[in-house]
């Protein structure tokens, strides 16, 4: 195989290398090469002008739901999902059916995810059966392939077994993700606890659920000099208290995900429940204060919590729904309009959605370096469209963003030099 | 403040009622004036007029209700209307059918309406996303339960002559009650002040968004009022300690006649049912002078009368009586 696909005219922007620039990005046998002097006969140029050329995006909190819950979605239809939202890599959380909590369960996950449309780099339960007793078996995880562990959906409630994580984890070289949040505070709660709350008549779920949970995880993390990193992220309590945190040197990294900078509470107006998630969709003053983390460096990166739901599970009584929704597809446009709000620039989006999540999880990515994995994404900032149904590739579509007005998207994904998303208009 | 069932010029824009908050001052008026001229086909020999004859309605129960299920029941019956009851325990819903499934079963036949009580706030709403017929929202959750809301403004306003200007103040366990939430948000539209007592863990955060004043004590709380409500006190919840005991609550916030002294000397008091007695309201108030929870009940019946008729497109051709 001799194949070459030159990248032409586009803006090439690579925080890692510090590049941001008009040029060629030059892509041989699924890999970055160095430009030659001519364009040799038989290569694939492709004209870039007006797009951008970015390090395959990485999402570092999704839920594939397989193995368990085919009928939301699949490695293959996840990873589709992914591709199309420009993205080249994911981290799958263990939440599936068996739990990620053996070595079995993640041979099998790669296993799937061996010809899919994104590498998956696997995330291991933090206990056994992510049930808050006893830890899983991380050197035997680590070994099979999981990159970090976590038993997100749920919080570890026993401070203790999550200090020895965090000792463990390190031990075997292994990231700690905390899902964040106080049970006894929230339990039985459905949405932000507020005014809305009020006038639904649901039961509330408080700001201090959150921010109790971060600032143990953060003392846990200063207890034992190791790093955590706190997933999806809705308040800004907690925004304040791990820039604090930071400040005096905490080994602490953040996510927060597009729909706690986008929407607030509102978005339940009518019962909604593909407003439902658990963190839940706080105030704008939340909504304000994350995206001012996002800006100032409190926030690392941008991650969906993609959490496929059928109707099965939507199409019910509000308080009997299932948390989450769908983000891969949306991710990158909801973040490309805090670009043209002037929150943050270009350089610092490829941060978040591709550099720093691959530096906290320590997989390859991030970078368009000579010799780096052709994992590329070409954004049209300008492109508009519309979210509807139909077009939704991840087999689950419940998302508070149908309907909405769309601008810029990913138009062509590579994955080691092979297309896996082509949406170019011809 | 002049819409009654003369004003020609109104129409019921609704077809359905999920919530108070839909409910304009003018509908209002409207509902509680057109009750009052049903309230007498209650008093007379043959308690039935035709009016709904060949209607069918469906109350569609999944929690236990004496009073709301047998007050739409009489009211559709006395309005010669067929009526159909499901409770929970009967409905499939045991078998684990969704409540959307269950409700097209009854849409296949045919309802003209189905009242809907569910644990569940905003599950009225859903109904309307998933069938055709109109929906009576007759309590959802800790949402609300509209027409409890309108049988209390229609009780205090025959008493009253008018709601305008008038403070109530309600006692009791506010989080957890959608009566409460139905009247504060009723009440207040009418231009009725309302305080809202009990500890702090009874007051919800945001309370005051739908128009309550939040009063520190009971005394404070009916300190020269015009209508003293009581609200039913659930038992201690296991996971969730609202309050030490009944006792104690019985002896802070529990409506007694020394409590009452400190309202207006014509002071109405209104519980909407079923009481405790001696916890949230002691025997004598119960029982006594100014107590209207009777009347309550019985303006229960006229107020969904009105309802059904309104929701059935009553007001666009014809008559009330």
């Amino acid at each position: 195989m001799n194949e070459i696909t030159i990248l032409q005219n586009g803006r090439i922007i690579d925080p890692a290398n510090k590049v941001d620039t008009r040029g060629d990005l030059w892509l041989r046998d699924g890999r970055i090469v160095a430009p030659e002097s001519s364009v040799p006969a038989g290569a694939r140029c492709i004209d870039l002008q007006g797009k951008w050329v970015v390090p395959g995006l990485i999402d570092m909190h999704v839920h594939l739901r397989e193995p368990g819950e085919e009928y939301k979605e699949t490695i293959a239809s996840g990873t589709l999902a992914a591709a199309a939202g420009g993205f080249t890599a994911v981290a799958c959380m263990p939440n599936t059916r068996p739990v990620n909590d053996t070595a079995a369960v993640t041979r099998f996950i790669l296993e799937q995810a061996a010809h899919a449309a994104a590498r998956v780099y696997p995330v291991g339960a933090i206990s056994k059966g992510s049930t808050g007793t006893g830890l899983a078996e991380y050197g035997e995880l680590k070994a099979a392939g999981v990159v970090a562990v976590t038993d997100d959906g749920q919080p570890v409630v026993d401070s203790q077994l999550m200090r020895r994580a965090m000792e463990y984890a390190a031990s075997h070289g292994l990231l700690v993700i905390s899902h964040s949040e106080e049970i006894s505070l929230s339990r039985n709660g459905v949405m932000n606890e507020g005014l809305m709350s009020i006038r639904l008549g649901l039961r509330g779920i408080p700001v201090a659920a959150e921010s109790i949970m971060v600032y143990r995880e953060l003392a846990l993390a200063e207890l034992t000099g190791h790093h955590v990193h706190i997933a999806h992220v809705s308040t800004g309590a907690a925004t304040d208290l791990i820039r604090q945190a930071k400040k005096r040197g905490v080994r602490v990294t953040a996510e927060t995900a597009p729909h706690y900078f986008t929407l607030t509470e509102e978005a339940v107006a009518g019962y909604n429940t593909n407003a439902k998630m658990n963190p839940p969709l706080r105030t704008e003053a939340d909504r304000q204060a994350i995206r001012i983390g996002l800006q100032d460096g409190t926030f690392d990166a941008i991650a969906t919590d993609h959490a496929p739901h059928s109707v099965l599970e939507k199409e019910v009584e509000f308080d009997r729904a299932a948390n989450g929704i769908i983000g891969l597809e949306t991710s990158l446009p909801l973040t490309l309009a805090l670009v043209r709000d002037g929150v943050i620039d270009a350089r610092r989006l490829v941060e978040l959605m591709s550099t720093a999540p691959a530096r906290i999880l320590g997989v390859d990515g991030g970078s368009l370096a000579v010799g780096d994995a052709a994992d590329v994404t070409i954004i049209d900032p300008g492109r508009k469209f519309s979210l509807t149904e139909a077009g939704i590739v991840s087999r689950s579509k419940n998302t508070p963003f149908l309907g909405w007005q769309l601008q810029g998207k990913a138009v062509l994904t590579f994955l080691g030099g092979r297309i896996t998303y082509d949406d170019r208009v011809v | 403040m002049g819409t009654d069932v003369n004003n020609k010029e109104y129409r019921f824009q609704h077809k359905h009622l999920l919530e108070m908050g839909q409910l304009t001052a003018e509908d209002i008026l409207y509902i509680l004036s057109l009750a009052r001229s049903f309230k007498e086909v209650s008093s007379r020999p043959i308690k039935k007029v035709p009016i709904l004859r060949g209607k069918t309605i469906i109350n569609f129960f999944f929690e236990p209700s004496t009073r709301t299920r047998l007050s739409f029941e009489v009211a559709a019956k006395r309005m010669s209307a067929d009526t159909f009851n499901i409770s929970a325990s009967t409905s499939s819903s045991q078998k684990g059918e969704t409540l959307i499934d269950t409700a097209r079963n009854l849409e296949a036949m045919n309802p003209d309406i189905i009242i809907l009580r569910h644990p569940s706030s905003g599950s009225p709403l859903l109904l309307t996303q998933h069938v055709n017929a109109a929906i009576i929202n007759a309590g959802d959750g800790t949402h609300e339960h509209p027409s409890q809301g309108l049988l209390d403004l229609m009780t205090v306003m025959e008493h009253k002559g008018r709601i305008e200007g008038l403070t109530i103040a309600i006692i009791g366990d506010i989080a957890h009650s959608r009566v409460a939430h139905s009247d504060i948000v009723g009440f207040t539209c009418l231009g009725a002040r309302v305080r809202v007592a009990g500890p702090a863990t009874f007051m919800p955060s945001h309370i005051e968004s739908l128009g309550a004043k939040v009063c520190a004590t009971a005394a404070e709380a009916v300190a020269g009022v015009d209508v003293v409500m009581a609200l039913r006190i659930q038992q201690e919840r296991q996971h969730d300690p609202l309050i030490p005991s009944l006792r104690e609550y019985a002896r802070f916030y529990g409506v007694s006649r020394k409590l009452l002294e400190l309202a207006r000397k014509d002071v109405l008091v209104m519980h909407p049912g079923p009481i405790n007695r001696g916890v949230e309201m002691n025997p004598d108030v119960a029982d006594g002078t100014g107590s209207v929870i009777l009347d309550q009940v019985a303006n229960g019946v006229a107020i969904r009368m009105a309802l059904l008729y309104l929701i059935l497109g009553g007001d666009k051709g014809g008559e009330a009586s």
